[in-house]
């Protein structure tokens, strides 16, 4: 069966565009107004339609298509375009694709985060390559006159069979542009793709493998000038005076200026820096500009600033645990309820009094950590006659809070789209491009008082700035207390939650449903002053440690085997609770018992759990943990040995995923899974961070390790699709938040030893190298 | 500031740069060789390995007054991806975001001319002061050893 795509049911929220090229070209495009006003924020006015371009058809029978999202290591420049040119049905080799400008005028939201891209535009993008066919073979059936049903594609070739005619798209392309789109257009069934669920390699590699500049870092604009920042160490500090005359007679220093923090009612500056793109706005420090960056970097060692510190300085990491301490025990003195994020379902103090329960109890902590993506913060910007110029490597870019520094509107702005090396939620918050576009316009005004041309300047942030001034994954405090009864089944359960965040556990969080007495409250730990923001799956990476840790411990205490006791939970769903199936389950709809009993029973026959793990060598164990992110369902078996002296090797890891009925590039989809799981490790061992007085103790990657090769054996990691029949999602986030709990629970089944702090290497722990 | 001559990728250059300007700034800003990655600036990640004289060096905790030997930077191994290690590099599809991967290579190459066939442990140590946070270990080993057995599956 065919799926069809109904132009007149399209109208009503989509516009498809086409336009004539000179020299025989069509463009082909689509215009999403809904997109756009959720963009604008409400009351915003929508923008009008532009022709955009998708697709060029060239007449040498080549295509160029469009890459409308930021790029920063997902393979969102493939797999986007791999979907239009399937139902193009063009070959991948005839394919050359363009980075898009920001302009959601043409292109709609352009943001890679939250695993949206593929949800979000999977559809879209089909409908668009399908299009695009339909108007080569309307071009084709009117020129042989023949009905449109006897004509074939393939390989960018329309064919008719019966006079044994064949026209390359190229030569069809200036006929097609006058064409009519068909009132049904027909989508390929998906039995019929070349292109979706290919593994096919980067388009990037060549470039990122020759060192070919791509990156953000390597835009190099001519008469580029190099600017660092120097920040208050202390959240929201200021800079009130600098020893700037001896650091502008340096050789090579070309400026050097306080910049000032933002007006408090700068428009675009309200919300916080943990606030995304939207929300983010420049900090206060002293920018040195000079000839390279090293120069302006070593100029540093000779700066001398006065810090206004402000109130953050009395802030500290102790501070924080002995307030959430206290909260944890208000809390368990006061009657249940209350709290950001609070659910509360029957009654779990009556449970815990049930004759024959077993009650557990137990406290878990995770800590801020830091993103640290391995390309610093970056950005370069030119502000000239009025208008700014931005190279940008946001995974949200946002021209209005740039032109806001700048000091001219959004409309002012233009904003390439370049590769980041990295992101994991850090480039949410796009500070870099609305500082950079701060120091060009002070240069800019610098230079024109002295007579002298407006130049491109690039910010380039140290790996300490970025540790020091990131929007940090928030910690998590949660006081767990469950019983189960006689039979082992789950009865209770309550977690407590000491936390800066407003969902410290996604609505649906499983259990939720699936126990007759639920009751997740919190409490705020106050004051906090340090910026936090989204990392790569937000609102589970670190939650999902804790819950299906304690989890673990409930099955221990019912005596059953813990991935068995799992699906017997979700198997028994209490009476249904609306609230619990509407939430966002952390970031991604309602929660499907049946897909996380699938990808658990699929990961049990992968690591052939039954039998395997009653016949591990002492000090070895394995461990379960499954996870609802981002509409994804992930479940990992970890085996794991730990020896006398605390050093553990991971010795596999078994990843079920299902993420819909369709892997889009299964050689990215393997590489992200991979990728969760050593990222996982990481938050296992060696990251935090930690404040003292207001400021990161942790400095550089000697303090915040990440996972080395050394620790990840050849074969690691082995991943299975489960392809459910739901429509494809993203994969980015969903892959790192359970490894973590299925590590640490295997250490336990290896040693006994129950892990409920992170990360490790604070007990003594280290990967066996 | 001095002059110093420099043997980039086989061609003699003059920089008239700061004694103690790292060697990273000196190719990524003044020679515009873009490939080589800043990431640390401590010789922690790897993102800024070259070679000197053959043998990986972190070129950011390299002073460009002490280089007097021959530098092989990415865009010297080859330009057109012809190198053995940038051919299984492509072929396994290693990269996600990218950024590591110039100083991934050239501590591979630099293993790899001292230990053409070199084992998963050995590998380990070569490799291990190269930060991938992205997590692209598993295939950057398969790469490896894919290079070092002529580029045919062991």
């Amino acid at each position: 069966m065919k799926n069809t795509l109904n132009t007149k049911q399209l109208d009503r929220r989509s516009f498809l565009q086409v336009t004539a090229l000179a020299g025989g070209g069509l463009m082909i495009g689509m215009y999403v107004p809904e997109a756009l006003s959720q963009q604008r924020g409400p009351g915003g006015p929508a923008a009008a339609p532009v022709p955009s371009n998708y697709i060029t058809i060239n007449p040498n029978n080549t295509f160029i298509v469009m890459a409308k999202n930021p790029e920063t290591g997902q393979g969102i420049r493939n797999a986007l375009p791999m979907i239009i040119a399937d139902e193009l049905d063009v070959d991948w080799n005839q394919v050359t694709v363009q980075q898009a400008d920001r302009d959601q005028a043409k292109y709609g939201q352009q943001i890679e985060g939250g695993s949206t891209a593929i949800p979000s535009n999977y559809a879209p993008m089909r409908q668009i390559g399908a299009a695009g066919r339909a108007l080569v073979l309307a071009a084709a059936a009117e020129n042989w006159s023949v009905p449109v049903t006897e004509l074939t594609t393939a390989s960018g070739v329309v064919r008719h069979a019966g006079s044994n005619r064949t026209a390359t798209y190229g030569s069809l392309a200036a006929k097609a542009a006058t064409m009519q789109l068909p009132a049904n257009i027909p989508l390929k069934d998906p039995k019929d793709f070349k292109i979706i669920g290919k593994a096919l390699p980067s388009i990037d590699n060549l470039a990122i493998v020759t060192g070919k500049p791509s990156f953000s870092v390597d835009v190099n604009p001519p008469n580029m000038l190099h600017a660092i920042l120097e920040k208050c160490p202390v959240f929201g500090g200021r800079a009130t005076g600098a020893n700037l005359d001896e650091i502008k007679k340096i050789a090579g220093v070309r400026h050097a200026f306080i910049v000032d923090p933002p007006a408090p009612a700068a428009p675009g500056a309200g919300g916080g820096r943990g606030g995304g793109g939207g929300g983010a706005t420049w900090a206060s420090g002293v920018a040195i500009v000079a000839d390279n960056w090293w120069i302006a970097n070593n100029a540093r060692k000779s700066l001398k600033v006065t810090w206004d510190e402000g109130p953050v300085a009395a802030q500290s990491t102790l501070g924080f645990s002995a307030k959430a301490k206290d909260l944890s025990t208000q809390a368990a003195q006061a009657p249940a309820g209350g709290g950001q994020g609070a659910a509360v379902v029957g009654n779990v103090d009556a449970a815990y009094t049930a004759p024959g329960a077993k009650v557990v109890e137990a406290e878990y902590y995770f800590p801020l950590i830091a993103h640290a993506p391995l390309e610093p913060q970056n950005s370069t910007a030119h502000f000239q006659n009025g208008k700014l110029e931005i190279w940008s490597p946001s995974q949200i870019p946002n021209v209005d809070p740039c032109g806001v520094a700048a000091g001219i509107t959004g409309a002012n702005v233009t904003m390439h789209l370049v590769r980041a090396g990295g992101g994991f939620g850090r480039r949410l918050v796009s500070e870099y491009d609305i500082e950079v576009s701060k120091i060009a316009r002070m240069v800019a005004d610098e230079r024109t008082a002295a007579g002298q041309p407006s130049v491109p300047v690039k910010l380039l942030w140290t790996r300490e700035d970025d540790m020091a001034h990131d929007n940090y994954r928030p910690g998590g405090y949660h006081y767990f207390k469950g019983a189960v009864d006689a039979s082992g089944k789950l009865t209770a359960f309550r977690d407590f939650v000491a936390t800066v965040t407003q969902t410290p556990v996604p609505a649906n969080e499983f259990p939720r449903g699936f126990v007759p007495n639920f009751s997740v409250t919190s409490g705020a730990i106050t004051p906090f002053g340090i910026p936090t923001g989204a990392l790569r799956a937000p609102g589970t990476n670190g939650t999902t440690f804790a819950m299906q840790g304690f989890i673990d411990e409930l099955a221990v205490a019912a005596g059953k085997d813990p991935l068995q006791w799992r699906l017997d939970v979700l198997n028994s769903p209490v009476a249904p609770d609306p609230a619990a199936a509407g939430g966002r389950g952390g970031g991604g709809g309602g929660f499907s018992a049946a897909r996380a009993i699938g990808v658990l029973e699929a990961v049990r026959q992968m690591s052939n759990w039954d039998t395997r793990r009653k016949g591990l060598p002492r000090g070895t164990g394995m461990g379960v943990a499954f996870q609802f992110a981002h509409a994804g369902y992930v479940a990992y078996v970890v085996e794991a040995a730990v020896d006398a002296n605390k050093k553990i090797k991971i010795n596999k890891a078994w990843a079920a995923v299902d993420i819909g009925r369709q892997i889009v590039n299964p050689s990215m989809a393997v590489n992200l899974v991979d990728g969760g799981f050593i990222e996982g490790m990481s938050h296992v061992m060696n990251w935090e961070i930690t404040i003292d007085k207001g400021a990161v103790v942790q400095k550089n990657f000697p303090e915040y390790n990440p996972t080395r090769m050394s620790h990840v054996p050849a074969g690691l990691v082995e991943v299975k699709f489960v392809l459910s029949d739901n429509n494809p999602t993203g994969l980015g986030e969903p892959s790192l938040p359970p490894a973590v709990p299925a590590i640490t629970n295997a250490i336990f089944h290896a040693t006994g030893v129950r892990i409920r702090t992170l990360p490790l290497k604070n007990a003594g722990y280290t990967w066996l190298t | 500031m001095p002059n110093y001559r420099l043997n980039v990728n086989g061609r003699q250059q003059t920089v008239d740069v700061p004694a103690d300007m790292p060697l990273l700034w000196v190719l990524r800003d003044t020679l515009n060789l873009k490939g080589t990655k800043f990431g640390c600036g401590v010789g922690a990640c790897g993102a800024c390995t070259v070679q000197i004289n053959g043998e990986a060096r972190r070129s950011c905790q390299t002073q460009v007054s002490t280089v007097n030997q021959a530098i092989t930077t990415i865009e010297g191994l080859s330009a057109d991806g012809s190198h053995p290690l940038q051919k299984a590099w492509m072929e396994v599809d290693v990269p996600q975001c990218g950024y590591c991967q110039a100083g991934q290579i050239m501590s591979a190459a630099a293993l790899l001319r001292s230990t053409p066939r070199p084992t998963d442990a050995q590998i380990n140590t070569a490799m291990t002061g190269n930060v991938c946070r992205c997590g692209t270990y598993l295939r950057i080993r398969e790469a490896i050893h894919l290079a070092a057995n002529g580029g045919r599956r062991a």
